[in-house]
């Protein structure tokens, strides 16, 4: 799907009738039926993956067949309303804050413009409170009092393939990313409507390719790129070559070692592309700094997880890796990588899906003693909160003007900033290490806007959507390029840096992307190191 | 239309209390049966809604943290946004609920060429919404006044202090003031604000209509109908209502059963509705829960068993790769599959 031109798309914002440009639909919005054609919608799941992953054992996701979106008649089971209706009511049965959020929202309107994507597409159906009044409408017919006696005149409407389509269409036009949670009064998180959609649509075999690929790819490989043991290896490997290639220092990372102090786990992105490679090389030149003793996984070498964009079942299923593989190691604990969703994985689901994990002690840097009681349960610590406190106890040696040529500002990725509270440990670590601005205060830190690609919606072929809702995170960079000749936006999450990537490029491509660790691993001066004059740091190339 | 039906249900019902309590025989219907069925349906109603509520279990901790998470010594925690013990949620809570902190955060954006978008601070909200529901709250405890015998100090006080002004015979009440400058502002922004108004339904004009009947009607009562107003009538029923000895005389106006339907049909009307958000904002899990999930673990009641793809199931797919690899496996391959596994490049 060809892209439209930056200058078309700019005018198109700001100009084409829309919601949020000033235009109010004629219907109401009950009355506007979802169509699909290429561009807006992400391609539905290979049948091949789809029955692989219904064939695990705890995991539904049936009826795999080839269809698409674009067709009237999508191959929904005969009972497929039963299923939707009866799936509703087991959820709201086991989860208090879906009938919180159905209940509650008083139609205020205050998370209306706090979308990223209501902001790039002005479809009102992507204000956050419409996009759950797509499931409360149903909730209200189905389920309530009121609306079983006064059926659409208290807001109710009849589940109907039409409702089903439009449930697809915008729930897959939200990533999760919680903005709206922020400044609804009641707390109503939009983002646990979504997941509860998404669940729903799974029930009928309704699932795009972007995301369940990754999730089986993730059950049987260990990681979403797909890349098995030696392959994964070999990767890590080269970025190891590249790191000698670049200070002489010779750096043999160990895989799956029986006995090591630490489990270190990261997104599998970056150790497959750029720009995240480069952080990956941050990672190694790290700990070979501190020397801690510490394995890489090829089994559990997945941060990141791609089964919480589709159901509960899935995300426990994924993430159970990391303490089967920290208990088998024998490991004491477990640090992280930059991640966002992984993240908000970790803090809040992990330790309740998979825990306790007794079998870890409580984690304690081996450098400087430091007890990180913020993690007693989980036994997982931040690589963020890693560093800090080792750079806080001048256990780095770094030279900073050795990242002279960034001139950074810093995105808060969504989960960090909204469902774990990690937002001052980065920038610590970026005082240290280069010279840096921030963004706008209404998009940073818990107001920060999403890279717009999340969720699993890092994909090509919806590549316009894409860019339209990211414009407001782009916007906010636009803003210190020109102020500051900021050059180089930094972020703490593996899935922003190829989204964030993307999205420079076509709003600001003069802006690079990179994580916090690429900046640290560069500033970090290395014992015996032979480095001579790198221009663009870790990303120079040498020969 | 999304309007017009509740004004015709808010008409309707004033209709009803005025002509009903016209025919004789009928205020005893309007003054006693009506508002003790009404007291009963909310109480009920409201209790059931809570408990609903409470049935489903919270299997995730899903707090939003809207500042820094206690981490490390020297990072600065923000104990009021990001909280991590039972006393600074209820300090959030407190400040969600008594100062509607969310909607203090309100921003207002715009598109313009460029294209460049803006977030401009919008707190009109926020300020006409916590007047509207600290006026309704004083008014509710005013009205105490009616049920109670002696009145309680705090309760004359309250009056005094609302009635400063003095402006006008009897003297205005601030609070009667404020609930209906405040509803009226939420008319008008939901009539006018575009966005507000697409996403408004009937069940949201209805009680902003009903609300601002109650409170003309009440103001109406006060300051101009007052020659069917005997307070001490009112005041009698309103004892005998709570004792439960209702007495009615016949000598009460039509304006003061009718605003007394209004109320009524409110207190049936709110368990039922978005009304109930007075109960569910202490309930929200992304507000009322401890920022400390990977501290103290929590527990999901119904933390489903499910197997995780185990490693041995991995080794015996990838063993022989592994094995060439270097990395080191659980069990060594047999020597005869040995030979042909080669790693591909
Ligand atoms: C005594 C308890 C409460 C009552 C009777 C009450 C009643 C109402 C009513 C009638 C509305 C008007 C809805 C509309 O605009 O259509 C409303 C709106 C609202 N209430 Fe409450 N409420 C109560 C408690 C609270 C609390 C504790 C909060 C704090 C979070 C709150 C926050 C709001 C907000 C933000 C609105 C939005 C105004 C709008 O609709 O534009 N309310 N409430
Ligand atoms: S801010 Fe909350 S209460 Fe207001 S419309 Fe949005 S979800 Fe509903
Ligand atoms: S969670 Fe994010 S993407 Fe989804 S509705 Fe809310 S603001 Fe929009």
């Amino acid at each position: 799907m060809a892209v439209a031109k930056l200058e078309q798309l700019s005018q198109s914002v700001v100009q084409d009738p829309s919601m949020a440009t000033g235009a109010v639909p004629a219907m109401d919005w009950m009355d506007i039926p979802v169509t699909f054609k290429p561009g807006n919608y992400a391609y539905p799941a290979k049948k091949d993956k789809v029955e692989y992953l219904d064939s695990q054992k705890g995991l539904h996701f049936p009826n795999a067949r080839e269809w698409s979106p674009e067709d009237d008649d999508w191959k929904l089971p005969e009972n497929w309303k039963e299923i939707i209706i009866d799936g509703l009511g087991e959820r709201l049965e086991k989860f208090r804050s879906l009938k919180i959020f159905m209940d509650c929202c008083v139609r205020c309107g205050a998370c209306a413009d706090k979308c990223h994507f209501y902001l790039g597409t002005g479809d009102p159906k992507n204000m956050p409170v419409l996009r759950a009044e797509l499931l409360r409408s149903v909730y209200r017919n189905d389920f309530t009092l009121a609306g079983k006696i006064l059926g659409k005149m208290a807001g109710g409407r009849e589940m109907t393939v039409g409702v089903l389509k439009e449930w697809f269409m915008y729930s897959y036009q939200c990533t999760e990313c919680r903005r709206c949670s922020v400044f609804c009064p009641y707390g109503i998180d939009t983002a646990e409507v979504t997941m509860m959609l998404r669940e729903l649509l799974h029930l009928v075999g309704i699932g795009i390719n972007w995301i369940l690929e990754p999730v089986s790819n993730s059950n049987r490989t260990g990681n979403h790129m797909g890349l098995q043991p030696h392959t994964f290896k070999d990767n890590v490997d080269f970025l190891a070559e590249d790191v000698e290639n670049l200070t002489g220092i010779k750096i043999e990372p160990t895989f799956n070692r029986k006995g090591a102090e630490i489990l270190f786990i990261t997104p599998s992105a970056d150790v497959f592309a750029e720009p995240g490679l480069y952080t990956a090389m941050g990672y190694l030149i790290l700990f070979e700094h501190i020397g801690i003793d510490y394995t890489w996984s090829t089994y559990a070498s997945e941060g990141g997880n791609f089964g919480l964009f589709t159901n509960n079942e899935a995300m426990k299923k994924l993430n159970a890796k990391m303490y089967a593989e920290a208990e088998r190691l024998g490991v004491k604990f477990i640090i992280g990588g930059e991640c966002g969703h992984m993240w908000r994985v970790l803090h809040q689901y992990m330790d309740t899906m998979n825990g306790p994990a007794d079998f870890l002690e409580l984690p304690r840097s081996p450098l400087t003693g430091t007890i990180f009681e913020n993690a007693a349960s989980t036994k997982m610590v931040h690589i963020s909160e890693f560093t800090a406190d080792l750079i806080k106890h001048g256990k780095l040696n770094l030279d900073k003007s050795r990242n002279s040529h960034v001139k950074a500002t810093y995105h808060d990725s969504c989960n960090p900033a909204r469902a774990m509270g990690l937002m001052d440990e980065p920038r610590y670590i970026l005082d240290h290490v280069v010279d840096w601005v921030e963004m706008p205060e209404n998009t940073i830190r818990e107001q920060t806007f999403c890279c717009g690609s999340g969720t699993g919606l890092n994909t090509d072929e919806i590549m316009e959507l894409r860019m339209r809702s990211g414009l407001p995170r782009a916007n906010a960079v636009k803003y210190v390029e020109d102020k500051h000749g900021v050059n180089m936006l930094s972020c703490v999450c593996a899935i922003d840096r190829a989204t964030l990537t993307s999205l420079m490029d076509y709003w600001n491509p003069n802006v690079g992307v990179c994580g916090i660790t690429e900046l640290v691993g560069n500033a970090i001066v290395l014992e015996g190191e032979t480095r001579g004059e790198l221009d663009e740091g870790l990303r120079t190339m040498v020969f | 239309m999304k309007y017009g039906l509740p004004l015709v249900a808010v008409i309707g019902l004033i209709l009803i209390a005025w002509l009903g309590s016209m025919i004789p025989g009928m205020q005893y219907f309007f003054g006693v049966a009506v508002p003790y069925l009404a007291v009963m349906v909310f109480l009920g109603g409201f209790v059931y809604r809570v408990v609903q509520w409470g049935k489903s279990p919270v299997p995730f901790s899903i707090q939003t943290t809207c500042g820094q998470a206690k981490s490390l010594d020297f990072v600065k925690h923000n104990r009021l946004e990001s909280p991590h013990t039972t006393s600074e949620v209820v300090a959030r809570m407190a400040l969600e609920i008594l100062t509607f902190r969310s909607l203090f955060r309100n921003t207002k954006s715009e598109l313009h060429d460029g294209p460049k978008i803006t977030y401009e601070s919008s707190k009109w909200l926020w300020l006409f919404a916590l007047v509207f529901h600290y006026s309704f709250l004083v008014i509710v405890i005013r009205h105490m006044r009616l049920f109670l015998n002696p009145v309680p100090d705090f309760i004359v006080w309250l009056d005094w202090a609302d009635s400063m002004f003095e402006i006008g015979t009897p003297a205005l009440y601030l609070t009667d003031a404020g609930l209906l400058i405040g509803l009226i502002y939420l008319f008008t922004r939901r009539f006018t604000n575009r966005q507000v108004r697409y996403i408004s339904l009937s069940s949201d004009y209805f009680p902003l209509l009903l609300l601002i009947a109650i409170g003309v009607t009440g103001v109406l009562m006060r300051m101009f109908l007052r020659a069917g107003i005997d307070i001490a009538a009112i005041k009698q029923l309103g004892v005998g209502l709570v004792t439960f000895s209702p007495t009615i005389t016949t000598d009460i106006g039509s304006i003061f059963y009718i605003h007394l339907f209004l109320v009524c049909a409110l207190l049936v009307y709110f368990p039922f509705s978005k009304l109930m958000h007075l109960g569910g904002v202490f309930l929200s899990p992304t507000r009322n829960m401890k920022n400390d999930t990977r501290q103290v673990r929590h527990i999901n009641p119904w933390n489903p068993d499910i197997k995780v793809h185990a490693y041995s199931a991995y080794e015996d797919e990838f063993r022989e790769f592994m094995v060439d690899a270097g990395i080191p496996v659980e069990k060594e391959p047999e020597p005869e599959e040995e030979a042909p596994a080669e790693a591909p490049a």
